[in-house]
């Protein structure tokens, strides 16, 4: 059914102007408003040379990327096996399966993250069976340091790049499988030759998407992390709340900004690229 | 390994529903066997038991004379020609139809001969470096072809490799396929619905019905002796009279006598004559054995051929196809004509 043009802007204006009005004039305001503060644009520049290249914003911009790539790594580790057999369940499976990812998703943030707070405290339920068992002597550090980050974030992350990869698994038509078979291929060729190569752009767009929400994350590494795992959203916050800072705030919200946008713009090229036919 | 196929009492069922009943085919090195039926005959599943990809649950799959029941496709050393080619869009033609050594592991200087080899085989030399999405349906059938015979397999199997070319390129394709069957001497196991594919290329057709093979034979033996009204009536047009056992005579719609090979198992039957060996006589004619007076009913103009309906006695309708000689008349309808046609064209079949 052919839309106007007018008919489709017309239709999409509510959610335009909802979006300009409570999410980029609010960003463009703090943004403009905060730096225009500090006078003209060499002295904007000279004190974002101060801000950035400060060895405390620097070390939060070198965590911040350690972690996410950590993260983005074990999702797609534990993602992809996950996302296989979800491509090839049916009936009850995929469903069990699709539920167990989505549901707890249905849960706020904070309530999840306290959850794994009680799972991986020191007298938490991990740590009791370890020693129940015998396995450790002391309670592991599961939480309050990067271990406790990169757990909670990897399990927020897991369905992003889940359903991702499902999308493009699901494309894959099982008769090239079965075919390769046919032709001589083992399963671990098929895999190797015909599954992977055709599933690599959902593999490309899911690291991109999961490396993007993650380098922004605030509540697990505030609430799961130590004083030594601040990310960049975290810094970001402390400069508007503690120290009132919204110059240097503004600075690394740009920063933050630009990075996302950029590998936005490779997650859209891939994700809009179908799988190859 | 020689290129002979052997199924031994083949037997697939899915739940209570059995596919392929107690099938038995003897098929030797060389020869271009297909299997035709309509959709639901088994013949899929029949091909999938050949290929690995189904295991039977009763008799035996041999192939050059070994048991290969239980081995998996990729152990089986055959080439194949899928139904939607199964062309690997990640990949171009040239690394398509080398798949199979590649996974092989074969030398590269090999991979790359036999590819070349194979390309020019199929007429595709220059197309190495495209992609399937860059060719055409019958550029993508040849790829596919070249794929299946690039490893020099004894035995390539083939479902409905044609099924979705536009008819001209079909023939050109039919052609082509039975050509470098002959040259590489390969045994060919080919699936179809299309009873003129199958006429034209075959060696031998099995005519596949319920999962059970109706009838076997070279193609002009099935063609002009079916056994039952089902192959009959599949391979192309078939007349078949309603018939009635007279004493020692069969009398056909209105009394008529029929005089035809075979005999009735039971007092009612069919007398089974193609369009083509009836011909049609203005006017009525004295009463004799397989003579039948009609109307035309229908007259098609074909081309090289004229189609008639005619209605004769008890409301039984003949197709005869008649060619379009030198000379040749056009009956109209509403003609009265006499139809007629030799015994030994004509067959008794159960009802």
């Amino acid at each position: 059914m052919p839309l106007g043009r007018l008919a489709a802007w017309l239709m999409i204006a509510p959610a335009l102007i909802l979006l300009f009005g409570v999410f980029v004039l609010p960003i463009g305001w703090f943004l403009v408003g905060s730096l225009a503060e500090l006078g003209t644009l060499s002295e904007i520049w000279t004190e974002a040379q101060d801000v950035l290249f400060s060895g405390t914003v620097a070390r939060v911009l070198v965590n911040t990327n350690v972690i996410g790539l950590i993260v983005t790594l074990l999702v797609l580790v534990i993602g992809y096996p996950v996302s296989y057999a979800l491509s090839r369940a049916k009936g009850f499976a995929f469903t069990a399966i699709l539920l167990c990812i989505v549901l707890p998703y249905f849960t706020s943030t904070i309530v999840r993250t306290y959850a794994w707070m009680v799972l991986l405290g020191r007298s938490g339920l991990i740590n009791q069976i370890l020693l129940g068992l015998g396995l450790v002597d002391a309670p592991l550090e599961l939480m309050y340091n990067r271990t406790g980050v990169i757990i909670g974030m990897t399990y927020v992350l897991l369905p992003y790049m889940v359903l991702t990869l499902y999308a493009a698994m699901k494309a894959v038509d099982p008769r090239l499988l079965q075919a390769a078979e046919g032709m001589g291929a083992s399963p671990v060729a098929v895999f190797l030759k015909v599954f992977m190569p055709l599933t690599l752009h959902g593999v490309i767009a899911g690291v991109l998407i999961t490396f993007i929400l993650a380098i922004g994350f605030f509540v697990t590494p505030a609430l799961m992390g130590g004083p030594r795992d601040i990310m960049i959203a975290m810094l970001i916050e402390r400069e508007v709340e503690l120290t009132q800072n919204w110059a240097s705030a503004a600075m690394m919200t740009i920063v933050l900004l630009a990075v996302t946008l950029i590998l936005y713009g490779f997650y859209s090229r891939f994700a809009e690229k179908e799988a190859p036919r | 390994m020689s290129g002979s196929v052997d199924l031994e009492s083949v037997t697939k069922r899915y739940g209570t529903e059995t596919v392929v009943a107690d099938v038995s085919l003897a098929i030797p090195q060389g020869e271009f066997f297909t299997l035709l039926g309509p959709s639901g005959s088994g013949k899929t599943t029949t091909l999938s038991m050949l290929a690995g990809f189904v295991v039977p649950d009763e008799g035996r799959v041999m192939l050059g004379g070994r048991d290969m029941t239980r081995v998996p496709p990729r152990s089986r050393g055959l080439g194949m020609v899928f139904q939607n080619y199964a062309i690997f869009p990640h990949l171009n033609v040239a690394e398509n139809v080398a798949f199979p050594l590649t996974v092989k592991g074969a030398p590269k200087p090999e991979i790359k001969a036999r590819t070349a080899d194979a390309l020019a085989m199929v007429k595709l030399t220059g197309f190495e470096t495209r992609y399937a999405r860059q060719l055409s349906g019958g550029q993508q059938q040849r790829v596919a072809l070249a794929r299946a015979i690039v490893g020099h397999p004894k035995v390539v199997l083939m479902d409905e490799p044609l099924g979705a070319l536009d008819k001209n390129l079909r023939y050109h394709m039919q052609v082509e396929i039975k050509e470098i069957q002959q040259r590489l001497g390969m045994t060919v196991i080919y699936v179809t619905h299309d009873q003129e594919e199958a006429l034209t290329m075959s060696d031998r057709i099995a005519i596949m019905d319920h999962g059970r093979i109706a009838q076997m034979g070279p193609p002009r033996e099935v063609y002009e002796n079916p056994d039952t009204s089902f192959v009959a009536a599949f391979l192309g047009e078939a007349n078949l009279l309603k018939v009635r056992r007279d004493g020692d005579a069969v009398n056909g719609p209105g009394g008529a006598r029929v005089v035809a090979r075979g005999s009735l198992t039971s007092s009612e039957g069919l007398a089974f004559v193609r369009p083509e060996k009836v011909s049609v006589t203005a006017g009525t004619v004295e009463t004799a054995p397989n003579h039948l007076p009609g109307q035309i009913l229908h007259a098609s103009f074909l081309g090289n051929i004229v189609r008639y309906a005619v209605t004769a006695a008890e409301g039984a309708t003949l197709l005869c196809d008649v060619a379009n000689g030198a000379g040749t008349e056009i009956h109209r309808p509403g003609d009265t004509v006499t139809l007629s046609w030799r015994a030994e064209d004509s067959r008794l079949l159960a009802g």
